[in-house]
């Protein structure tokens, strides 16, 4: 569907310059991309699902060092950067309804919210693991961090760099996928009747919110 | 092979493989065809270079003593052997050679649902590998491909390009299976219900969704390995409070399913062999198609049958045996089925016709070994012995390597518009199939005797068995050797195969053989079912092939 290809197609079909010469209409089309898109989403998951069982078989464990340990990771910066992520996963929602709409400049303004909603995640979360680092409390052979000393300890700081790190790994990419939609956005690339791009990033954004909304209670609150 | 009509084959002018020119119109393709023949070389190469090693292996068992390597080289070997041949070969060869080439033809579609990600998944394939096999010679990795915690995040050989490369494969993986299940979705021709489509279009449906929900774990696994081998996190460290038996959950949670991403395929391929060489409607169609899905869903619970004598409770041990044997249920209705099909069928005895047997015989004899060994009691005896290898070699050896070879015969005037030498062919098959039961029923007989999987040497009682499996071996490899000679023959001065010189019902053979660039010269409409040989009541035509 990139250009030579939808140029290719737009010789037989001259109503649309978006549908690829193997998909009869625009309608399968975006049908084809987004039940793409949702199996996508679902290796997303099992992907951290790998990370969840570990979190769950060392909980069960270490429970008494584990819930010791929970209670030094900071709450309130946590909290803020869960206020942030839903926040962003409402403003990326705007965004779609607006690109239906065919509010081009709301739909990038909304974008540019939630783009700067994840720079702010971001923030939050590399001023808590540079705590982190300066008490020493970091994973397997680098643990020397002295309020939780039991067996296990180094265990929760393992697991909560390696999930909430994945888990930055993707913000970064959510963010990079989001400024590449608010660019084609401001290059007025899209419109009402084709707005599939827009929708995508959105989803992939909810997405990364959602492992969040299960990092959060798991690691901060329990 | 004669043909069924008169007319003289013709040879397209314009096909898929001459439609564009030079090798960047070949590396910048979007063609599922000719992603499909690049990904069929590229498994060739991978299976050369793992049939080497584990030739390499055999000679090494010769004799009790160490024959032709030192322990470190044959540590390397069975891992190179491993890797290579599961990761490389088995893994993408029929999804993606077979799937890729016919998937679109069978569905009566221009190309898969994403063209381009469907060359993406052959570069991710070419990357991985290529990282994964130099890794692993470099680097002298030794863990066997199972890359058990905590040897492998101790070992002091290289791992971490290895792992690397698996995880790269495993996206490759990923893009494949999400392209087909999107494609088999949305891209069926007008009139093809869910009941119509082809049963090897059912089978890598069932496989794809294994891919996209099991390898995500695996791609995981081996990066925390990797970050455990170079960081030393302590996840899978015993000494720092870590579990090396949740590593084994993790892997196997993938490398069970994976079995079944090898062997659906393979059982779609035989599916649709038995109906066309037995020119009779497939017996039992939902059956077939049904039974795949179980097996994909079941398959995702039985992974614990790997850790019987990993210290799982009793329970556990018990679910997990039960379960596994749920999916020799699934398997022995598609073998009745196949079974069934054959009988009062005009049974052509061609090339395919005998990889199919074989298959049958392998996968019923592979499947109750595998009964066998999910029995706990059974298994504790044979838990990594020769035992299990033979079973497994079983499974995906015999099975899916027949079905590999049984596709590449049948479908290769399809591909090249040329025809192989039937003699040869049997003759290869016959090699094939014989040398595949004097290499591995030895294994099975030394395996219950109580040699060791992965060891270097062995007791001088183990030598009989032994030599007999190396003799099988070789047998097996010059079978091999007399395919090569004849296709590489066959590529460049086959006689012309015309559209459909099986007079096979599949869709995939209603168009020229090689097809064109966008498959089909009309529009197709489907108005029939799939593998209709003939109406209900009818007789069964008696035609010769």
């Amino acid at each position: 569907m990139s250009s030579s290809e939808a140029h290719a197609a737009a010789a037989d079909h001259p109503h649309n310059p978006h549908l690829a010469h193997h998909f009869d209409t625009i309608e399968k089309q975006d049908h084809a991309i987004r039940l793409g898109m949702w199996l996508f989403l679902g290796t997303e998951v099992l992907l951290f699902a790998g990370l969840f069982l570990g979190y769950s078989v060392y909980r069960h464990f270490y429970h008494h060092t584990w819930h010791q340990a929970s209670r030094t990771l900071d709450l309130g910066l946590g909290a803020l950067n869960t206020v942030v992520l839903i926040t962003s996963s409402f403003t990326v929602a705007m965004a779609y309804y607006f690109i239906k709409k065919g509010k081009t400049a709301r739909c990038a303004l909304m974008l540019v919210f939630t783009i700067l909603f994840a720079l702010g995640f971001l923030v939050v979360k590399s001023i808590e693991y540079s705590h982190k680092f300066q008490e020493g409390a970091l994973p397997g052979q680098f643990y020397h961090f002295h309020e939780v000393t039991g067996p296990g300890a180094n265990l929760f700081y393992t697991v909560y760099f390696l999930t909430t790190g994945l888990h930055a790994f993707h913000v970064i990419v959510g963010m990079s996928i989001l400024i590449w939609v608010l660019a084609r956005v401001l290059k007025g690339h899209f419109s009402p009747t084709y707005y599939v791009p827009v929708e995508l990033g959105g989803l992939y954004w909810h997405l990364v919110d959602l492992v969040w909304i299960f990092l959060f209670p798991l690691l901060y609150l329990i | 092979m004669s043909q069924s009509d008169d007319k003289q084959p013709v040879f397209p002018a314009v096909h898929y493989l001459n439609a564009d020119r030079g090798v960047w119109s070949w590396l910048t393709t979007i063609d599922h065809k000719r992603i499909g023949i690049m990904y069929f070389a590229s498994v060739l190469v991978a299976f050369l270079l793992g049939g080497i090693f584990a030739m390499l292996l055999r000679i090494e068992h010769l004799t009790p003593e160490p024959t032709i390597m030192g322990a470190n080289t044959y540590n390397r070997m069975f891992t190179l052997h491993g890797v290579v041949m599961i990761f490389m070969f088995m893994i993408p060869a029929i999804p993606g050679v077979f799937g890729n080439f016919l998937l679109p033809l069978m569905l009566g579609a221009k190309d898969v649902a994403f063209p381009k990600l469907n060359l993406l998944s052959l570069y991710l394939y070419w990357g991985g590998a290529t990282l994964a096999a130099c890794g692993m010679v470099m680097g002298g990795t030794d863990t066997g491909w199972t890359f058990y915690a905590p040897y492998s995040t101790s070992t002091p050989t290289t791992l971490f390009p290895v792992l690397l490369g698996v995880f790269i494969m495993g996206f490759s993986s990923i893009v494949t299976g999400l392209n087909f299940i999107v494609t088999i979705h949305t891209l069926r021709a007008p009139g093809m219900g869910w009941m119509r489509i082809p049963l090897f279009v059912w089978a890598i449906y069932a496989t794809s969704i294994i891919q996209v929900l099991a390898t995500p774990v695996i791609g995981l696994t081996v990066m925390l390995v990797g970050i455990e081998k170079v960081g030393h996190f302590g996840l899978f460290d015993p000494g720092r409070g870590g579990d090396p038996v949740l590593f084994q959950h993790m892997f196997w949670f993938y490398s069970h399913p994976a079995v079944y991403i090898m062997v659906l395929p393979a059982m779609g391929v035989i599916s649709e062999v038995i109906g066309a060489f037995s020119r009779k409607n497939i017996f039992g169609y939902k059956m077939i198609a049904y039974s795949s899905l179980g097996i994909a869903f079941v398959g995702f619970f039985a992974w614990g049958h790997h850790m019987f004598v990993s210290g799982q409770s009793v329970l556990d041990n018990g679910a997990f045996a039960a379960i596994s044997m749920l999916v020799g249920v699934f398997t022995a209705i598609k073998v009745f089925n196949w079974v069934a099909t054959l009988y009062k069928g005009s049974i052509a005895v061609k090339t395919p016709m005998l990889y199919a047997c074989g298959f049958l015989f392998f996968i019923v004899f592979g499947g109750m070994t595998g009964i066998a060994v999910a029995t706990v009691s059974l298994d504790v005896h044979w838990h990594d012995t020769y035992f299990v290898v033979a079973h497994f070699h079983f499974i995906m050896v015999g099975a899916v390597i027949m079905a590999f070879l049984a596709a590449m015969h049948y479908w290769f005037p399809k591909m090249f518009g040329r025809c192989y030498h039937e003699g040869w062919g049997m003759v290869a098959a016959s090699f094939i199939i014989l040398g595949f039961n004097a290499t591995f029923i030895p294994q099975f007989l030394v395996g219950n005797a109580g040699m060791p999987r992965r060891y270097f040497i062995y007791p001088e009682r183990f030598t009989s068995l032994n030599v007999a499996s190396t003799a099988g071996s070789s047998l097996l490899a010059f079978g091999f050797v007399i395919i090569v000679v004849y296709m590489i023959y066959a590529l460049v001065r086959g006689p012309i195969a015309g559209d459909n010189p099986w007079g096979s019902r599949g869709y995939e053979w209603n168009t020229r053989s090689p097809p064109p660039k966008e498959n089909f010269d009309h529009d197709v409409v489907i108005d029939r079912d799939a593998h209709s040989y003939q109406e209900p009541g009818e007789e069964v035509e008696h035609v010769v092939i």
